[in-house]
């Protein structure tokens, strides 16, 4: 059979358009991307994590899906302070149980943001953004800077599909109507298939930027600013032209400006600069997200909490502080005593610290394949491929939201989606405190 | 400084007699406590057993007080006569002190996040370090840390604007990042060094540092008076060269020393009036 329209479950793209032909335990998927190809090959893939397992003297052997269920609800119940991590790789919709969990239990409930575009997420606290979406890039944008991203190896189609290449409504010509500048430390493919490569020196973002923004203000940087950025300032004041000068401009960011040193104060002067430049002309910035839905927890627990990342209800109310209540500080305080990780590999992904602690304390993980998270922990409930076995809602990178539709169903009698499995182990929690 | 010394003309009107409270920490704490309930304010007027019954978190439960701590002697009739000595570490407990408006609270070894925080009067005494948030968007009192603080000292709460607004906070050890963000008024004196963003969106107040800073020291101040004792590592692009001074005088305080003047930040504004003094000898590049 062939299906089409249906979302790619990989990167912050969600491209819409993935045509797959499936059956006889084979897949074949078009217009996907590298990375999204190999994701399609999962839903057939021997890896597949396809029943419950519990861990009894160190090793995890399979059990009843009622009985892990059980053993998950009790690991959760049993703490003083469980931490609830929501895995992008999944729906909204299982987010928004979690949430609701997390509530319920008076725990932590974090998700991706918090090891990657969370100070992006906290600059836009601190001063506003003004962004667009995808589709106002393509048709309008001119000019495209990308700021410490590479997503011509990251989101290989955000350039095709959007930024760069496509021939919008007033971009008729496609590339030859845009001009490309990327600011990057290192030589990317995507800075070498740009205009201008404004090449940093690592973690000099903040000093960059400020300098920008005192041209602009008609002032001259101190002089110390080209040693530390290591960009003279006729570059910077040819980068400005550039960029007053456009018509539509849009700042791309990615981990390169959030997560190195100066974080979300990066984040918050890049915004101060797009906010200026509206005094100009049309100017905007997103962030290029890494993983299908990691936009979608921040705007699910925006929505119910007034949050987007990093949410505290031992209280009984939501409250906020990253640093204090985000999980690699908790972990490498040891201020949580137990774990739910789902759909994303937290044990990989966090300081060797933080990993040793969360590999001691009980962890109930959600997952579809085999991962250092699954062996770490005590009760691994096998996960659902949302997009490919049940339908939902993701958010795009430009935060717009996608619904998508599966091609196949679930394979396990006992769950239909991550959703409806974190429901069943919100009725064991509800049974019994 | 060069000969940097700092005099203090604003004295702290010391207290008349103060009943002391005594806590002794009597288990390992595990998830960290939340003791908004240590101060003079909500002691005063209890004794020892109303006291160890007041309610402190742990996770999404109370227990009280007496379970964590011995509590030995009673509160005063007001917060101004009471004093609370932790006699051990508090590494554990945060928010001590939280809101308290008169009264006193010494802490023999280190206090938890937030020690201090929304303070409007009083004074607190951490004998050891005080972990991130001391201080934070306090109005009055005094805050004084023998060892080294973390993060975001006198800072305002996230996405906010405006940090401390009285008050003085003295670090006799180092701080690290983000001191006096968004500071409004009142004085930080570190007597050690602090890391990046010190003074970030300043709009008000003094920071005094003897040391070094590594970065973006006074970003996006737009106002308020900062003066660096040492070497700053990475300089604010933002700020521009006044003038040379052989002092620097703030509200009480007089520092005496070659320092170099600047103004700025003029990332934020054109018309940004933040004061950033350098010690000469040791920034000659700038
Ligand atoms: S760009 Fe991202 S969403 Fe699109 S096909 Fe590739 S991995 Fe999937």
């Amino acid at each position: 059979m062939i299906y089409k329209n249906i979302v790619c479950p990989v990167c912050g793209a969600a491209c819409d358009d993935i045509q797959v032909e499936f059956g006889d335990g084979k897949i074949e998927a078009r217009n996907a991307c590298k990375m999204g190809n190999a994701k399609f090959k999962e839903v057939v893939s021997s890896h597949r994590l396809r029943q419950p397992l519990i861990k009894a003297s160190g090793k995890l052997s399979p059990a009843a899906w009622d009985e892990a269920l059980e053993k998950a609800a009790d690991i959760l119940i049993s703490a003083k302070r469980p931490l609830l991590f929501m895995g992008s790789e999944t729906s909204c919709e299982a987010h928004e149980i979690g949430l609701k969990i997390g509530e319920y239990l008076g725990a932590i409930v974090d998700s991706n943001a918090t090891i990657c575009h969370g100070p992006t997420a906290m600059g836009i606290q601190e001063s506003g953004k003004v962004g667009a979406t995808e589709g106002q890039k393509k048709n309008r944008g001119d000019l495209i800077v990308y700021w410490g991203t590479n997503p011509l190896e990251s989101m290989p189609r955000q350039m095709s599909r959007y930024a760069v290449f496509p021939r919008g409504y007033w971009t008729k010509r496609g590339r030859f109507d845009r001009t490309v500048i990327t600011v990057d430390p290192r030589k990317t493919p995507t800075a070498e298939a740009s205009d201008l490569h404004i090449q940093l020196k690592p973690n000099s973002d903040y000093e960059l930027i400020s300098a920008l923004l005192t041209l602009l203000h008609g002032k001259t940087p101190h002089p110390s600013v080209e040693a530390i950025t290591g960009v003279p300032i006729s570059v910077m004041e040819e980068m400005l032209d550039m960029m007053k000068h456009c018509n539509f401009g849009a700042i791309s960011v990615g981990l390169g400006l959030s997560s190195s040193i100066g974080k979300h104060r990066n984040a918050e002067i890049a915004m101060n600069l797009v906010k200026e430049l509206n005094n100009y002309t049309k100017f905007t910035l997103g962030a290029l997200r890494g993983h299908c839905n990691v936009a979608g927890f921040n705007q699910v627990a925006s929505y119910m909490y007034g949050y987007p990342f990093g949410l505290d209800f031992t209280r009984g109310y939501p409250r906020y502080n990253p640093g204090e209540f985000t999980t690699v500080d908790l972990l490498r305080e040891k201020d949580v005593d137990a774990a739910l990780v789902m759909c994303a590999d937290l044990v990989c992904h966090i300081p060797a610290d933080c990993a040793s602690y969360l590999a001691k304390i009980p962890m109930v993980c959600l997952d579809i394949a085999p991962c250092p998270t699954t062996a770490a922990s005590d009760v691994v409930l096998p996960g659902v491929i949302d997009a490919m076995e049940c339908d939902g809602t993701f958010y795009r990178l430009d935060d717009v939201a996608v619904h998508f539709e599966p091609f196949t169903s679930s394979p396990f009698g006992f769950t239909k989606s991550n959703e409806d499995t974190l429901k069943q182990l919100f009725e064991k929690i509800k049974a019994r405190k | 400084m060069t000969e940097g010394v700092l005099i203090d003309k604003g004295k702290i009107e010391s207290a008349g007699k103060m009943e002391e409270v005594v806590l002794i920490p009597i288990k390992e704490i595990d998830i960290k406590l939340e003791a908004d309930v240590i101060t003079p304010n909500s002691f005063a007027g209890k004794n020892a057993r109303e006291i160890g019954n007041l309610p402190v978190w742990q996770g999404p439960e109370t227990y009280p007080l007496s379970e964590f701590f011995e509590v030995i002697g009673s509160g005063g009739i007001s917060a101004a006569e009471t004093l609370i000595r932790i006699k051990g570490d508090a590494k554990r407990v945060k928010r001590i002190g939280e809101g308290m408006s008169a009264g006193k609270i010494e802490i023999e070894g280190s206090a938890g996040m937030h020690v201090g925080t929304g303070m409007k009067g009083g004074e607190i005494v951490v004998y050891g370090d005080a972990d991130s948030w001391a201080g934070m968007e306090m109005t009055g009192g005094l805050l004084n840390i023998k060892g080294n603080a973390g993060d975001h000292v006198g800072c305002a709460y996230r996405g906010k604007w405006h940090g401390m607004k009285g008050g003085r906070i003295v670090i006799e050890g180092s701080a690290r990042h983000q001191l006096g963000g968004g500071m409004d008024g009142g004085e930080i004196l570190v007597e050690g060094n602090v890391e990046g963003f010190c003074g970030i969106r300043q709009n008000g107040g003094l920071i005094v540092v003897k040391g070094r800073a590594l970065r973006g020291t006074g970003a996006e101040m737009a106002g308020g008076t900062i003066v660096i004792g040492g070497k700053i590592e990475r300089f604010s692009p933002g700020f521009e060269y006044v003038s040379m001074v052989n002092s620097v005088k703030a509200g009480e305080v007089e520092l005496i020393g070659e320092f170099k003047k600047f103004t700025g930040d003029y990332a934020i504004s054109k018309r940004a009036k933040g004061v950033l003094y350098v010690a000469a000898e040791k920034n000659p590049e700038l």
